[in-house]
């Protein structure tokens, strides 16, 4: 049962000698023959591994979301358009991930273009939630999160753009790192909102997520919107003092949310115990941002769809799914002469004022802490017919993604009765994952939610 | 249907599209030398294909090209500029849109003057070529091919204002734009090869005012046709308006052979491009340092040159004007200018051969081989000066008449009895020598 281990577990008792490479591959490709067929977690797989001992992560089994292109890998991001797409070239993500000794055991499904918080866009069919397969994993990086939740690997990698990587990591009971914009380059990651897409690690773990954003972040050459900063080592911050830390907590009085807020509230009772201050803070009302980013997302959507036909693709723009659809239209209106003005010039003027809302709060307080989801993981079909449903289960994470600021959503509660999680979404000021980081290692160590960790 | 037969002014701006020639692509690192690629699609890359998830990265060296073009053509800099997304669908272009800059182009407000008036620079802004396609037959098959070997080479865009008013003033604009574009050394503007585009707005004004109408030149790949055809139109145009009609709002392409234009589309509906600011490439913050810095490293453009040989050579301006457009050859005249007096030539003449001869300059000539040539071909046959002033004492002796004439100012005369002398000797002379002393007798 070496599938089980975190990714520290692995390089430290790989590191001792006491466990093979080659016995933790044939233990997640194991859990992958037993779960695959029945979770629809992967699209495609990669039996092949090299042992890289000498390297930091030793050629273990490793995840990643379908719109990461890999090179031998066919890459379709859950559309039938890219069906037989074979990528020529590596996303620098996982290139980064190559060179540090991460080994692709596999691409995990996803809403299809990443259009969604459910994974029920994929074309391929739906991934379920290992937890409980009543529910949905969530998405659009679904299919990510669920391999970690049901150990089909030892950690992975998603993208998110607004909540893609943090919702389903608190559907799936795991923990899920957004970095900041420009933390980890966007090379070679199908486009889905170019100004806020940004690739980061789910994990079993905050200790494995540090670990893994270690080795994908950095300046890249190839995008112009990356970081010209290295990163600075992040497992420096785990197992770090929070006292004094000022967190402020947000969307604590939302209407609609009086329930989930029942069984959050007392577990930030742990922060106070550490010796943060905690304080109830008020942020612009959460509603402000669905609108902006429906607008900017749907418009860059339209624009970065651009390039797919049937002349390079061989499957044409008839094989896109409704939702894709849908977006592509909404955007080609929202940026078409005479509405541009009304609303995607509009959208961005009211995305500075949401950026100023966080920022005026950061002069205030280390860290802000909300909720991931208004709630636990949604059952099957719930998307379907649900026109704006991604944007109402991220509407909590979206002006994080839109102002491009860092956070986490690590597990903080988790349902006896349907073991489902909740999800606490831990966000910092721009380039400051160590914070959040610190404060979610923190939160981990000190409770026992977290599946991986026995701390009681 | 009266005949109005009124006289009309031409209303005319042109668009000209000139490829840079930066070493790489505008926004990725393939090689820029579409016209010499020996197999189509070699020089291409994830970027310039428009993979997915592939990113564009701006090539400095073509923005500061651009700006420099700008500062040449005394246009103003935005401080602040960007990249738009300009949408629309045609096989050339890998990602459903072009990457140009929209509502903040790098260079506006300049000018560029010609012998027939100032023409106004709208603007000069910066974008990707596309690629090309092929129409061919195969196996019997008509198929279209793509080349993108030329798709991402960067492509600047310089709009003027409609102040141009005849078809040879259109033409001279485009000439003196190319040969500042090349004495930047920022692009080689071959016409043939697609490497300088033009494209001329126009419509015809009873008052001088902008007419309701506007006919579009496309695809015109030399400043002659573009006269011939700007040329055409204005008959044509005169013709319709003269009687009651308005021309159709159209492009129109140059047939070379007929001398004629003819209609290539109509536009019934504006393009809608959707241009949005690319959220791949983060907007620029230049500072009016930079700016002045690069200012500071122009090189001196054609007029400058011209003005400058005057002043310093004394090169007649209608010689400069013809030798400057090989711009390789600039800096090679100019030492040879030099190095004229040194030898007894007088820059001017050695300035004149090379046009009247239309002598080709080739990278293994330099300015004492040159010298050297002019002084064999203009060798003279060393004269005894006492036969040379018996000569011309028996010239002025059978010409009394030039002498009155010459006193009494007709100095052309000289000319004749330069021609007599030489004539009567019947020997390579160094006709200065001759001048000289045939004007001092002439005095005496």
């Amino acid at each position: 049962m070496l599938n089980k281990l975190t990714l520290k577990q692995t390089i430290d008792q790989l590191d001792n000698k006491k466990i093979t490479l080659e016995d933790i591959w044939a233990d997640v490709l194991n859990a992958i023959k037993n779960q695959n067929d029945k979770l629809n977690v992967y699209l495609a797989l990669n039996k092949n591994f090299k042992p890289q001992l000498n390297k930091p992560l030793k050629g273990l089994p490793i995840a990643v979301k379908d719109n990461f292109c890999t090179k031998g890998l066919i890459t379709t991001a859950s559309s039938l358009l890219l069906k037989d797409f074979m990528p020529q070239f590596e996303s620098t993500v996982t290139q980064k991930l190559k060179d540090a000794g991460g080994e692709i055991v596999g691409k995990t499904n996803m809403d299809a273009w990443a259009h969604g918080s459910s994974t029920e866009t994929s074309q391929y069919g739906r991934t379920l939630n290992p937890r409980n397969l009543e529910h949905l994993p969530g998405g659009s990086s679904g299919g990510s999160a669920a391999a970690v939740a049901a150990d089909m690997c030892i950690a992975s990698l998603g993208s998110e753009t607004a909540g893609s990587v943090r919702q389903p990591a608190a559907w799936c009971g795991v923990v899920g790192l957004k970095p900041t914009y420009g933390r980890t380059s966007r090379y070679g990651v199908v486009a889905m909102a170019s100004s806020t897409d940004s690739p980061g690690p789910i994990t079993k773990t905050v200790e494995d997520a540090a670990i893994l954003l270690n080795h994908i972040s950095g300046p890249d050459p190839l995008n112009a919107t990356s970081t010209k900063k290295e990163s600075p080592d992040f497992t420096q911050s785990l197992d770090k003092s929070i006292k004094n830390l000022k967190i402020g907590i947000i969307y604590h009085n939302l209407p609609g949310l009086e329930k989930i807020w029942e069984l959050f509230e007392p577990q930030l009772e742990v922060f106070k115990k550490l010796g943060a201050q905690v304080e109830l803070a008020n942020a612009m009302d959460p509603k402000h941002a669905i609108g902006v980013y429906t607008v900017v997302q749907r418009s860059e959507v339209s624009s970065n769809l651009a390039r797919f036909d049937d002349v390079r693709y061989q499957y044409g723009r008839d094989t896109f799914g409704n939702e894709a659809k849908k977006r592509i239209m909404l955007g080609t209106h929202t940026l078409s002469k005479g509405y541009a003005d009304q609303y995607y010039n509009l959208a961005q003027q009211v995305r500075t004022l949401l950026i100023k809302d966080y920022e005026k709060l950061f002069k205030k307080y280390d860290v802000l802490i909300s909720l991931t989801s208004p709630g636990f993981a949604k059952k099957i079909g719930a998307s379907e017919g649900e026109a704006m449903f991604g944007e109402l289960e991220d509407k909590l994470v979206e002006v994080s993604s839109l102002s491009g600021m860092p956070g986490i959503s690590i597990p903080c509660y988790r349902d006896e009765k349907t073991n489902l999680y909740l999800g606490m979404n831990i966000m910092a000021p721009m380039w400051r994952e160590d914070l959040v980081i610190q404060m979610a290692d923190a939160f981990e160590k000190n409770t026992h939610w977290n599946s991986w960790r026995n701390n009681d | 249907m009266t005949d109005l037969n009124k006289n009309y002014q031409l209303i005319c701006g042109l668009e000209v599209h000139a490829e840079l020639k930066t070493k790489s692509k505008m926004f990725c690192g393939c090689k820029n030398d579409p016209f010499n690629a020996p197999k189509p699609n070699i020089y291409t890359c994830p970027v310039c294909l428009g993979m997915p998830g592939a990113l564009p990265v701006p090539n400095k060296k073509a923005i500061e090209w651009t700006i420099k073009l700008g500062l040449a053509l005394n246009c103003k800099i935005n401080l602040f500029s960007k990249f738009d997304r300009k949408h629309y669908f045609y096989p050339d272009l890998p990602k459903g849109y072009q990457i140009s800059q929209y509502d903040i182009p790098f260079c506006y407000e300049g000018y560029l003057d010609t012998s027939e008036g100032r023409v106004g620079i709208t603007r000069i802004h910066l974008e990707e070529d596309t690629g090309k396609l092929l129409h061919k037959t195969i196996d019997g098959k008509k198929v279209s091919l793509v080349d993108f070997n030329r798709g991402g080479v960067p492509l600047v865009e310089v709009v003027t204002e409609p102040d141009i008013k005849t078809a040879t003033q259109a033409a001279e604009y485009g000439r003196k734009l190319r040969d500042i574009i090349r004495y930047l050394d920022i692009g080689n503007c071959d016409m043939q090869e697609g490497g300088m585009r033009l494209e001329a707005n126009l419509s015809l004004s009873e008052d001088g005012s902008l007419p309701d109408y506007k006919v579009e030149l496309k695809n015109i790949n030399s400043f002659k046709f573009m006269e011939q055809a700007i040329a055409f139109e204005i008959k044509r145009q005169t013709k319709l308006l003269n009687t009651s009609k308005t021309p159709i709002q159209e492009t129109r392409g140059w047939d070379t052979k007929k001398q004629q234009s003819f209609s290539q589309r109509t536009k019934e509906t504006a393009e809608d491009y959707r241009y949005f600011p690319d959220p791949d490439i983060p907007p620029f913050q230049f500072t009016k340092e930079q700016i002045e810095e690069w200012r500071k490293e122009l090189p001196m453009l054609p007029e400058q040159i011209i003005n400058e040989w005057k002043a310093k050579f004394n090169v007649e301006k209608r010689y400069s004007k013809l030798l400057i457009s090989n711009h390789q050859a600039t800096s090679l005249l100019e030492l040879v200018f030099i190095a004229a007096p040194k030898n007894n030539i007088i820059p001017n003449d050695i300035a004149k051969e090379i046009v009247n001869k239309n002598i080709k300059f080739n990278k293994n000539l330099d300015s004492e081989k040159i010298i050297n040539s002019y002084q064999k071909l203009h060798q003279t046959d060393s004269i005894d000066l006492d036969v040379l002033k018996q000569a011309i004492d028996e010239i002025l002796t059978a010409n009394s008449d030039a002498i009155t004439k010459y006193k009494n100012g007709k100095t052309q005369v000289i000319g004749f009895l330069l021609g007599q002398v030489a004539q009567k000797l019947q020997q390579k002379l160094d006709m200065r020598q001759v001048r000289s002393e045939l004007i001092k007798a002439l005095k005496n």
